[in-house]
């Protein structure tokens, strides 16, 4: 049998220029997780059902368990670790803290990421426009109520700073 | 999915090239959504993705109302429901494209990966079937254009040899007094396939009779398919109760669902007849707009 095929990319991260190997069955998620030791993004389902492995690809919210990795060369990666700002909280993180939108806090990433990509796009989304846009994100805890709370709350203050 | 294998091609010669390459069991990747799960699963094999985004021909999107439509087989579901002339003039097609998965997926999955991947229950498919688009199809030797209807052949099966590839998906400029319009019937309001699914394109003239009607059920039968006799009737009424009824009618009884988790055959014939009514009225209503 041959050797599996090592590709190796160049891509941003965070806003940092990165380069890794990877195989070519090798998801995003997993190059992530493995290779580049970001573990905020977490894996749920591996079906694209659940979100909790959203991150923005180039301005896109994108379940990164359906992306290979192979496919991410030259293009912007942003996971849940390039959204704070040093040690100051992105606005989404601090109102999930403070609406307790997070109780076992598997789905969070996913939700923050794909808040801040509805955020960037629409900054005064209406409570539907953010239950949709959350649609594909699944938390088992804790009901969403207190999770839609939180993005309308950072939402409103960032619009007014 | 241990020896994969990974290309991406930047022209359709090149892809075709690689999908010719038969010893390495090539497959087309598009936004992968139904792909990377069935190759993970064992439902389907590859030991090469030949991946098409960063083709430029296959992410062609241009709507206007005198040349149509052209849609790239790498166009994700997101891109068509947020052009502006798209959203204009193919409403049902966009309402089909947005009902797709969640946010993620319709960044990713393209109406032509919808269309390939054969589900009975595609959205887009009857919505392109009402439409009554083509595809245009690049093989070894030549292009050659299929209509969307005569694509798919049975469940997830289609008449795409390996080295075949869908370059782009074409639909004509919508006439005066015709425009479309796509359902479907869900068990909750999001995130889930269709237990039916309705595409109508409808033509009314200056008085309101309708002049054409192409009518399209997904989910009611091993592929999605043109429900002939409901459109006819609908030729020369003022697509009024009566007429909705018996298109309704015609539909139920070209619907041959199966029974299974998310219905009864019979539930399904019936939903097939409300849902015809529903979106051939919305369809003549937006039509009588376009007089």
């Amino acid at each position: 049998m041959s050797k599996p095929q090592k590709l190796h990319l160049s891509t941003r991260l965070n806003g940092e220029d990165v380069e890794f190997l990877c195989e070519a069955r090798q998801s995003l998620l997993e190059v992530l997780r493995d290779e580049l030791g970001h573990t905020g993004t977490k894996e749920g389902c591996a079906t694209g059902d659940c979100g909790a492995c959203s991150v923005i690809l180039d301005d896109r919210v994108v379940c990164s368990c359906l992306v290979l990795a192979a496919e991410v060369e030259g293009r912007e990666i942003t996971t849940v670790e390039g959204l704070a700002d040093g040690d100051h909280l992105h606005p989404l993180q601090r109102k999930f803290l403070e609406h307790a939108a997070l109780q076992c806090g598997v789905c969070t990433p996913g939700f923050l990421v794909a808040a801040r990509a509805l955020l960037d796009r629409n900054p005064d989304p209406t409570e539907r426009e953010v239950r949709y846009h959350l649609a594909g994100n699944l938390c088992r805890c804790t009901g969403y109520d207190k999770i839609i709370r939180a993005v309308l709350d950072a939402a409103a203050e960032m619009r007014s700073t | 999915m241990h020896e994969l294998q990974y290309s991406s091609p930047t022209s359709v010669d090149e892809a075709l090239e690689m999908l010719g390459e038969s010893s390495r069991d090539p497959r087309v990747l598009a936004g992968g959504t139904d792909l990377l799960i069935q190759l993970r699963s064992g439902a389907r094999h590859a030991r090469l993705l030949v991946d098409v985004k960063r083709i430029p021909e296959m992410n062609v999107l241009h709507a206007d109302a005198r040349t149509g439509l052209r849609l790239g087989g790498a166009v994700p579901c997101a891109l068509v429901g947020e052009h502006p002339a798209a959203r204009e003039l193919y409403p049902g097609l966009v309402e089909a494209a947005e009902l797709i998965g969640s946010t993620q997926i319709q960044n990713r999955a393209t109406v032509a990966g919808n269309l390939c991947n054969g589900s009975p229950a595609a959205d887009t498919t009857p919505a392109l079937l009402a439409l009554d688009a083509t595809c245009t199809i690049a093989g070894p030797s030549r292009r050659r254009e299929i209509a969307a209807s005569e694509l798919v052949t049975a469940p997830g099966r289609t008449v795409l040899a390996a080295n075949d590839l869908l370059v782009e998906i074409r639909v004509a400029a919508p006439a005066r007094g015709s425009a479309d319009a796509y359902q479907r019937l869900i068990p909750r309001s999001e995130m889930d396939i269709a237990v039916v699914g309705v595409g109508a394109s409808v033509t009314v003239d200056a008085d309101g009779t309708c002049t054409a009607a192409r009518i399209a059920l997904g989910a009611v039968g091993p592929r999605a398919f043109l429900a002939e006799d409901a459109a006819a009737s609908l030729v020369g009424t003022k697509v009024d109760e009566a007429a909705l009824v018996e298109a309704g009618r015609l539909a139920s009884e070209a619907a041959q669902p199966i029974s299974d988790k998310r219905g009864t055959a019979e539930y399904r014939r019936e939903v097939a007849g409300v849902l015809t009514r529903r979106v051939v009225a919305e369809a003549a209503r937006r039509g009588r707009e376009r007089i």
